[in-house]
């Protein structure tokens, strides 16, 4: 017994270096990641900046009724998931299909060569792809020229107009996400037993047989975990790109959630009303996470966790 | 993983060709079309004429980014900025991902959760900003390297490599009498090395790309990246026309902004190359569940 408890102790001191390790990053988790949460109390109180967080009045759901009742917040909830959605739908087959023809391309060079170019936008910043769409599709940029000179029509408004907006943003997700999204279909695809493609050969299955019988079967799991994931993030818009693509014109579909959190919360000071505008997309995203992820378990397909 | 069923030049093969030829132009040319407008005439580029070559060749809009000394200062600051967070992301992330991979460490598992956790949830916005401004780092260096330090995603990636290092070369190394410190600096970090340049490089990357905090955070030009640089420029709408200076003369707006787009994008495109190498095997070994 006695023995036992002292090989416990020593085993114990064998650990006290990696907590010694450890300090420093959990203290980085506690404060940046955890001391945030305190500061969601501004959701339920009168935030005054003299008294700071402590010293504020409790408010309880005040700020949450004032939200469902101001037309501002439902156009940014809406144009978020207009942005979010239409991302969804068209980010989400484009990959598949290039990796599921990258696969049939005998030739090796390029299908390399494809790769480390698609790849290349998920590695530019946003402002930089900002930046390009909008010198590429201004009403005097290339795209335009060519369309006028070969139509003799007048410029689509591509930033311009707010569907014509709304699709130069979903445009900006397929050519900066789509390198990206590849590398788990082709990783998924490389995984595959080449004895399966063998067999569906030798009984004479033509190459779409060989792709609807063995490659898309064999990948489901991966389409089926990147449609949950995707999905689950339909309420979670971030800051940078909405920020880098809108202008003036388009502010009736380009103001989202987290831009509207950034102009009352740090442009206007309402910190209170801006901490619950972001709790509320920050919960409702979550939800949104755990439930998709539960239905997907239900529906028989791995989850994410 | 090619196709081994068709011949090189079936018609089959010709069309996917094209098609993903296709697709490289399709990616290429808005950079392309950037590249040539910075270096064409003014003329050239009000008619609507630069496709994917300069017209007019000219380097006046080059000219006019050089003579910004504000530019040139936001880039260093920028590299300086890159090269701290890194060590300082990477450093931590490697401290917290070896103990971690100890799969009897007591509590292990609970510090994971409360570090996935903060994956799938996070406070918000003015939360952040709340707590950033309490402590004090508001317009700060650090402002820029602390609040994202540590990518919970990265530190599982970096965790997963400690873990499929055979656990008997720790044991080797304990008997040696290794303390864990030495064990990590001799043993985990020289075998990990693909990963760790790998993980340092989606940190500098991420760095160099990110411009939030920037707007949150910080309102001395002191720290400015070039990115943010970049987005102030964009909004140029006319270059002020100067009499005396012939630059002025020579250009407009769209190859002013096209030439700071590609002055900012060229650091990116020489580290590519060794990005894109470790890029794959990164975002695999993330994608492997826990």
């Amino acid at each position: 017994m006695k023995e036992k408890t002292k090989l416990k102790r020593s085993s114990m001191k064998r650990y006290i270096p990696l907590y010694m390790m450890l300090i420093l990053p959990v203290a980085y988790f506690v404060v940046f990641k955890y001391g945030p949460m305190y500061g969601i109390t501004a959701a339920f109180k009168d935030y005054n900046i003299f008294k700071g967080l402590k010293g504020s009045q409790w408010v309880g759901l005040k700020y949450f009724k004032e939200l469902f009742s101001t037309p501002g917040f439902f156009k940014a909830l809406k144009n978020t998931l207009i942005l979010t959605i239409g991302d969804l739908v068209f980010t989400w087959p484009v990959p598949i299909i290039i990796a599921i023809l990258l696969n049939e391309l005998v030739s090796e060079k390029l299908s390399k060569l494809v790769e480390q170019v698609t790849y290349l936008p998920h590695f530019l910043s946003t402002v930089i792809i900002a930046s390009i769409f909008y010198q590429v599709f201004a009403p005097t940029g290339v795209i335009n020229n060519v369309v006028t000179s070969i139509f003799h029509c007048n410029p689509i408004p591509f930033l311009t107009k707010n569907n014509g907006w709304r699709i130069t943003y979903w445009l900006a997700s397929i050519w900066e996400g789509t390198g990206y999204g590849m590398i788990v279909y082709l990783a998924a695809i490389g995984g595959i037993n080449k004895e399966l493609y063998d067999a569906a050969y030798i009984d004479g299955a033509g190459r779409f047989k060989r792709i609807w019988h063995v490659t898309l079967p064999q990948i489901r799991p991966t389409i089926v975990t990147i449609l949950i994931m995707n999905t689950g993030r339909i309420f979670s818009i971030g800051f940078e790109k909405p920020y880098f693509m809108r202008n003036v014109l388009v502010e009736e579909a380009s103001d989202v959630i987290s831009l509207y959190t950034y102009r009352l919360g740090l442009q206007a000071g309402r910190y209170d009303f801006a901490t619950a505008v972001g709790l509320f997309q920050s919960v409702v995203a979550l939800v949104m996470v755990l439930s998709v992820n539960k239905i997907a378990k239900k529906l028989g397909e791995e989850g994410l966790f | 993983m090619a196709n081994v069923y068709d011949k090189k030049f079936s018609p089959f093969q010709i069309i996917l060709t094209i098609f993903f030829i296709l697709i490289i132009l399709a990616v290429l040319l808005p950079i392309l079309n950037i590249i040539a407008t910075s270096f064409s005439g003014r003329d050239a580029i009000a008619m609507g004429k630069v496709g994917l070559v300069p017209v007019d060749f000219s380097t006046a809009a080059y000219k006019m980014v050089f003579k910004d000394k504000s530019m040139i200062r936001s880039l260093l600051f920028s590299t300086i900025l890159m090269i701290v967070k890194t060590i300082v992301s990477m450093v931590l992330t490697i401290l917290a991902a070896y103990p971690l991979s100890k799969k009897d460490l007591p509590g292990g598992k609970a510090i994971m959760l409360i570090i996935t956790i903060t994956m799938y949830f996070s406070a918000g916005m003015i939360p952040n900003y709340l707590l950033v401004k309490q402590l004090h780092l508001i317009n700060t260096f650090w402002v820029l390297v602390l609040p994202g330090a540590i990518t919970a995603f990265n530190l599982i990636i970096l965790r997963s490599f400690f873990m499929s290092i055979n656990p008997s070369l720790f044991d080797a190394a304990h008997i040696d009498g290794c303390s864990e410190m030495q064990t990590l600096r001799l043993v985990a970090i020289p075998l990990s090395k693909a990963a760790i340049l790998t993980l340092s490089l989606f940190y500098a990357v991420s760095r160099w790309n990110s411009v939030s905090d920037i707007i949150l955070y910080v309102q001395n030009p002191k720290f400015y990246t070039l990115q943010y640089k970049l987005k102030l420029m964009m909004d140029t709408i006319n270059i002020p026309y100067d009499e005396k200076d012939e630059v002025t003369r020579e250009i407009i707006a769209e190859n002013f902004k096209a030439a700071c787009i590609v002055f900012t994008m060229i650091p990116v495109l020489i580290l590519y190359p060794f990005v894109q190498k470790y890029f794959r095997e990164g975002v695999m070994i993330g994608g492997v569940k826990e």
